[in-house]
């Protein structure tokens, strides 16, 4: 479904798109927004210069949260990193598990049974659900929605919590997937909760979009506002959702085929103004796209083994070489890069963060903007600075 | 009509709002502490070490075999091997650990010393309350503070606790049979002998 | 997508003078590399991205790898004449690897989706020359992770917009992924304008004070 049917093809416009200040500047003003700003997802700052309310510069500054996060990873043993990717983009702590499993995979060469895929594919599409529905209320929340919309998105994200504390025994910190499988297998009536569970989805969704998708403030608000065209897009090396607002029909799920994606009939939406409201609605459609997927992962699930017998978890040392594995993360394309030496610690440790890459062009975004929209351009970017700073 | 959106949403809110006192849908909270969701099998928090039987020090399982202090990411266990042996529960003698000290304020609940341990000692406790006005000293907990009953594993995770205790029957049988093949060799090769004695009873 | 080889003629063929080499990788991943000469790297990455049946028009992933100075020892047995007569005599051979710091890229194709080809680049040693031209003029996506590199391994990216420090903070000096880099006991310490008040303070405290 486009983006054009699902709002009935609505655009507003009740104030014009800012105009770029004709030539003169006035007095400009410096300030700097952040690292305890609210809006800023975190420890994140902007140096921002103004002229009046238009903003004429803006530098990202970041590091707060850096704990070299790599070079960690480099004094310990492959298990070892696991849990620390889970407090990568804390929000999707499977996807960053299946990630950097996927690229130990890759450099080991394991192969995973299909119970396995089938419960990593299960995993990554909840982590997908319950990251957009936040990301949606975040948004609005900074739009000035305080807390409604945002808490209609946590009320749904606790249900998916409880499915992932059924399953690896944490809400958020999850530490689920080992090289060439699962840790555990599903627990008895776990599947038909989750079944349950995307059953009941729909309606959430659709209350959110009745909520919301026709509300005229939203779309002044956004529409418009930090457009990205789709050239500077690839260029930028942008991933995930953002890419696709800007068009760009790009999603590694389907380019990569990784694990079995290419067993599910699903689509990927894609925006065509690249703006904020676009980036918005195409997490939107694309929740009910994982849907499709869970809807179908949770029918066929496979009995089987969850392990590669040739995995082992004390003394695994992968032959020397290099492998780089991605996924398409809620937040875009999340890689690992590692390279073996043949020992037990990984030479070089590498993660390719998703939303530290997206900052690139946040000032791109923001030129000529008010300095109110750029909170919610930062918004709609979806940054985690667990992830940004690693 | 500009406004009719805003409107849709309002009504929306409203129906939560209203729902929210029936349906249990839209109710996915509880008055914690008066009220507890009732916790996951599954869930875990800190790690404990397991015993079998009624004492505690005697009864513990765990071998200071190391493995969970070198493997564990964050390296919060701190252990400290005996000069002497005690039986295990297959009556084999081994070292157990003089000091087990972690240090809960650094232990990140990721479960691996659990799944590095061959012996089956190291185990997660559901236990969360664990707040204390001692920033340094409270959280570390001592060998004494972190060892629990079997008894108590099977009420917190009964399926992996059967599970568990299964592995270890299972050792224990492998263990006795080996050693009934090995004295019957030994009676064996020791019958033609005149004064054979009888393998001593256990 | 073409094979390794394929890439590397055309490279040569297009761009003149070019050093291209291939670097295998014994992994199961079977995910080889092209090391790509400095003086001409810019103008391979253009063609990588233009050339209408590789567009590499997306630069996934930029990072750097700390190979420092390693020292290989092998025993070899050669013959040798000793007192006239003709002995095997075992000696040992000791192979020196210079340091150098390295700039891995791993580039995808958006417009024609397949990837990835990963590109090299090296600096000549770790200490003084460090230099390697930087390919954001080539990918914009590469602002910030070389930024990053700069940052962490102390690469210095010839041509780059903005080279500042990104993770750690300005005044650092060091470059903590090095294989060298020694952690200091205390992060946070850094001189401040307090400490020339604590000496005078002490001094005058001792009587000193020369006012
Ligand atoms: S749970 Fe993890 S952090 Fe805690 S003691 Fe075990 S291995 Fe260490
Ligand atoms: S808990 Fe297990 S792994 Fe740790 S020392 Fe004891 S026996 Fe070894």
């Amino acid at each position: 479904m486009s983006i054009a049917a699902a709002t009935n093809g609505k655009r507003h416009r009740l104030v014009p798109p800012p105009s770029p200040a004709d030539g003169a500047l006035g007095e400009l003003l410096e300030i700097s927004m952040g690292p305890q700003h609210p809006s800023t997802h975190g420890v994140f700052r902007m140096n921002l210069v103004l002229d009046g309310e238009r903003v004429v510069k803006l530098k990202p500054v970041f590091g707060y949260l850096h704990r070299n996060h790599e070079k960690i990873a480099e004094s310990m043993s492959y298990l070892g990193s696991m849990p620390y990717t889970d407090r990568l983009d804390y929000f999707c702590s499977l996807t960053n598990n299946w990630a950097y499993a996927l690229a130990v995979e890759k450099l080991a060469g394991l192969q995973v049974p299909e119970r396995a895929e089938y419960i990593r594919v299960i995993t990554a599409e909840l982590t997908r659900l319950q990251n957009h529905a936040c990301l949606g209320g975040f948004l609005l929340q900074d739009m000035g929605a305080s807390g409604t919309p945002l808490m209609y998105a946590f009320r749904e994200r606790e249900k998916i919590l409880d499915l992932f504390e059924a399953l690896t025994g944490a809400r958020m910190m999850c530490n689920y997937m080992r090289f060439g499988g699962c840790r555990c297998d599903l627990p008895p009536g776990w599947r038909e909760q989750a079944q349950r569970l995307v059953a009941e989805f729909p309606a959430f969704l659709d209350e959110f979009e009745a909520l919301l998708n026709e509300n005229e403030i939203l779309m002044a608000r956004t529409q418009g506002v930090g457009v990205l065209p789709a050239s500077l897009a690839v260029n930028a090396s942008i991933s995930g959702p953002m890419l696709r607002a800007s068009g760009v029909n790009y999603d590694i799920r389907k380019v990569d085929r990784y694990g079995i994606y290419d067993r599910f009939d699903f689509q990927v939406p894609l925006g065509e103004h690249g703006d904020v409201y676009d980036r918005y609605m195409v997490r939107i459609l694309e929740m009910r796209e994982s849907l499709k997927i869970l809807r179908a992962a949770l029918a066929d699930l496979p009995e089987g083994p969850i392990m590669d017998p040739k995995a082992r978890l004390r003394g695994f040392r992968p032959k020397p070489g290099e492998a780089y594995g991605r996924i398409e993360a809620p937040k875009g394309e999340l890689g690992f890069y590692l390279i073996s030496e043949g020992g037990p610690h990984p030479y070089r440790y590498r993660v390719r963060p998703p939303s530290f890459i997206n900052l690139t062009i946040l000032e791109d975004m923001c030129l000529g903007q008010l300095v109110a929209d750029v909170v919610i351009i930062l918004g709609s970017v979806d940054i985690v600075l667990g992830e940004v700073d690693r | 009509m500009l406004g009719k959106g805003i409107i849709k949403g309002l009504a929306e809110t409203a129906r939560n709002f209203f729902g929210s006192f029936v349906s249990e849908r839209r109710l996915t909270t509880v008055p914690y502490p008066d009220a507890r969701q009732p916790l996951a099998e599954n869930t875990r928090q800190f790690p404990f070490l397991v015993y079998d039987g009624d004492d505690w020090e005697q009864g513990l399982r765990c071998v200071a075999c190391q493995i969970c202090e070198k493997e564990c990411p964050p390296q919060c266990i701190y252990i400290v091997k005996s000069k002497d042996k005690k039986p295990d529960y297959k009556g084999q003698m081994q070292f157990y650990p003089a000091v087990f000290d972690i240090d809960l304020a650094v232990c990140m609940s990721c479960q691996i010393c659990v799944e590095v341990c061959p012996f089956e000692s190291i185990k997660m406790d559901t236990e969360f309350e664990l707040s204390t006005a001692d920033r340094f000293g409270g959280l570390l907990f001592h060998k004494k503070q972190l060892a629990k009953p079997n008894a108590h594993y099977h009420r917190i995770h009964p399926t992996d606790a059967a599970a568990s205790d299964a592995v270890l029957a299972a050792e224990k049988a492998k263990q006795e049979a080996k050693a009934r093949a090995a004295a019957e060799a030994k009676a064996k090769a020791a019958a033609p002998a005149p004064v054979a004695p009888p393998p001593s009873a256990s | 997508m073409e094979t390794l080889a394929q890439i590397k003629a055309r490279i040569e063929a297009a761009v003149a003078g070019a050093v291209v080499e291939m670097v295998p990788n014994d992994s199961p991943s079977g995910q080889h590399s092209l090391w790509v000469d400095n003086s001409h790297a810019v103008a391979v990455a253009q063609f990588l991205r233009e050339d209408p049946e590789l567009r590499f028009d997306f630069c996934s992933n930029v990072t750097g790898v700390d190979w420092p100075e390693t020292e290989r020892t092998e025993k070899v047995k050669t013959t040798r004449l000793v007192d006239g007569v003709e002995t095997s005599v075992e000696e040992i051979r000791k192979t020196k690897r210079p340091g150098f710091l390295e700039v891995v890229y791993h580039l995808y194709s958006v417009a024609l989706k397949h990837g990835p080809l990963i590109l090299r680049l090296r600096t000549e040693n770790r200490s003084d020359q460090v230099q390697v031209p930087s390919l954001t003029p080539v990918w914009r996506g590469c602002e910030f992770q070389e930024r990053e590199v700069f940052d962490l391994f102390g690469v210095v990216f010839t041509g780059h917009p903005d080279l500042r420090r990104i993770l750690m903070w300005d005044e650092f000096t060091d470059h903590p992924m090095r294989k060298d880099y020694v952690e200091p006991d205390d992060y946070e310490y850094e001189p401040t304008p307090h400490d020339e008040v604590l000496v005078k303070a002490r001094r005058s405290g001792r009587g000193e004070a020369g006012t």
